[in-house]
């Protein structure tokens, strides 16, 4: 009875993992394979390949986009940790009243749906002449809510005797926070740089309004634009889109320990 | 005397320093949403085109009521919200504790393939849909192939259909990350109130729904208001896999906004009406959620 329960168990996850890793093992076979083979229904590695990559490379400028891409995330995921993780920390180790309030007064901010700041901040980048530049990009996400609540989250876990201890040494404050903290909850800067390197990856809607000119073209916006078009080479635009992912999903595969542990402590709080 | 005055002189210094910890994230959170948001709300009073404004009173809300467009969108996000949302969580639920048994082998193996999805980018992943679901595209061969259906269905230009590869795809891409949320908060839960509810002879269904599913009620609130806020947000999958159509049947609430504000003649004050209705319902469904997750 007991071998049977677990049987069902196996069969279900195996179900759903298998759904899971379909289409993305669909999307590298075919970025292998050319149109007709993929239409044709063809699910084995073929040998185009190189012949795709020479296509798509001919026709987009994939390494400007990638290189922005990866540019921006960047700036936007250390700045992001930086600014949010100092923030949580002060609004924790030093809390009083009035920070407890503007910490509520922040939260309320996760509501703000982005299609509703997006106009003012269009005509506020605009307006400053910053369109298609990196800190058009980053700016306006480098402060969130969710990741300096994490950060105070983990912060509540951090032991105050050490920074008793660090203060009688004669560590300056800021001294205690760089050596001793980010050191500390390192599995916690490894979840947040997770999320807030995707989102910050991801990113299209802002982008596709901001970053107006060719040269700042972001991978995503690269992507979509493959996918339009009356003749569509399915090769060329599923390399394109295993190309999109490889960053986030390297990262992800890398740091997948360090986020589980990351989110258990934010979960625990 | 004088040690109490340095005292407190060190509390000021602490108190000093956490402000100016906190200061340059609290100052980006004023001025690129609070500020902006305030924008938005005179601009929903303006109305014209471009950068020719003028004040329209309420005439921009009005128009929302008219606009049989922006009614379509407000229902399509109502109808992905209220059929992803609870599906996707409660197989997140159902995943989670079941990689969360002890005996079980393979589980980290099953735990990255689950997760695998949300490795992909937003526009990848509907790209991919968009063509395993095409009209000659790889589910329909294979469905010809194996005789379940006569002949080719075009999943992406059918009213329902669209909707529900939509659903399909958004359960794809989010069951993982939720299921990582859950599992976060098992490991919080000792075994040994499971090991107890055995010996009372509860089952392990009895078990989930009197155990798991309470002490995990903080953790579901969160994914709650968070895939609230994403369904009601949904942009990527509107523009990328179905393009919004067919007719409009798929079109969500951004993607709208995003075309009455960039793709159309600029109307700023309208959009900006538009995105004040989204965010009165996050913030009226978050405090629901708030209110009904604490009473209970």
């Amino acid at each position: 009875m007991r071998k049977l329960k677990n049987f069902g168990t196996y069969a279900f996850l195996t179900i759903v993992s298998f759904i899971s890793i379909f289409p993305l093992y669909w999307m590298i076979a075919a970025s292998t394979n050319n149109s007709t083979d993929i239409l044709g229904g063809r699910l084995l590695p073929g040998s185009h390949l190189v012949t795709n990559l020479t296509n798509l490379l001919s026709q987009q400028n994939v390494g400007r986009a990638f290189g922005n891409s990866l540019f921006y995330s960047c700036i936007l995921s250390i700045l992001s940790l930086l600014v949010c993780s100092i923030a949580g920390y002060g609004f924790e180790i030093y809390h009083n009243k009035a920070k407890d309030t503007l910490m509520s007064i922040l939260l309320l901010a996760m509501m703000v749906p982005f299609a509703a700041t997006l106009i003012p901040l269009f005509k506020l980048f605009t307006g400053l002449h910053l369109q298609s530049t990196w800190i058009a990009y980053v700016l306006p996400t480098i402060s969130t809510p969710f990741l300096i609540m994490l950060f105070r989250q983990s912060a509540r876990s951090f032991p105050t005797e050490i920074i008793e201890a660090a203060r009688i040494d004669g560590l300056s404050e800021l001294k205690i926070f760089v050596t001793i903290f980010i050191p500390t909850m390192k599995s916690t800067y490894a979840a947040a740089m997770t999320v807030t390197f995707m989102n910050a990856w991801n990113n299209y809607l802002w982008p596709k309004v901001i970053m107006m000119s060719d040269t700042s073209q972001t991978m995503p916006m690269l992507v979509a634009n493959l996918s339009v078009g009356y003749s569509i080479d399915y090769g060329v635009l599923m390399l394109g889109v295993l190309i999109c992912s490889l960053p986030t999903g390297i990262l992800f595969l890398i740091l997948q320990k360090s986020f589980a542990n990351g989110i258990v402590g934010a979960v625990k709080g | 005397m004088h040690s109490k005055r340095n005292s407190l002189t060190v509390n000021q210094k602490h108190n000093l320093t956490g402000w100016i910890f906190l200061l340059p994230a609290a100052l980006l959170i004023f001025a690129m949403n609070f500020y902006p948001m305030l924008q938005a709300l005179f601009l929903s009073f303006q109305s014209g085109i471009g950068n020719k404004l003028s004040w329209g009173g309420l005439s921009n809300y009005a128009r929302l009521l008219e606009d049989k467009v922006f009614w379509t969108s407000l229902i399509n996000n109502f109808f992905y919200l209220l059929i992803q949302v609870p599906v996707m969580l409660i197989l997140a639920l159902i995943l989670a504790s079941l990689l969360n048994k002890k005996d079980l082998k393979f589980k980290g193996l099953f735990r990255t393939a689950i997760f695998l999805p949300c490795c992909t980018a937003l526009v990848s992943y509907s790209i991919i849909f968009k063509t395993l679901f095409a009209y000659d595209g790889y589910i329909n061969t294979i469905l010809l192939n194996l005789g379940l259906i006569s002949s080719r269905i075009n999943w992406l230009g059918q009213v329902e259909t669209a909707k529900i590869i939509i659903i399909i795809a958004l359960i794809w891409r989010w069951t993982g990350y939720n299921m990582v949320f859950y599992l976060a908060g098992l490991q919080n839960i000792d075994e040994s109130l499971y090991e107890a509810a055995r010996i009372d002879g509860a089952g392990p269904i009895k078990a989930f729904f009197k155990i798991t599913v309470p002490l995990l009620r903080p953790t579901i609130l969160l994914t709650t208001i968070m895939s609230i806020n994403g369904t009601l947000q949904l942009f990527d999958e509107s523009v990328n896999l179905t393009g919004g159509g067919p007719a409009n049947s798929t079109l969500t609430m951004s993607h709208y906004i995003y075309k009455v504000s960039f793709e159309y003649n600029p109307q700023f004050g309208y959009a900006a009406a538009m995105s004040y209705v989204i965010f009165i319902l996050v913030a009226l469904l978050s405090f629901i959620q708030m209110k009904v997750g604490d009473k209970r």
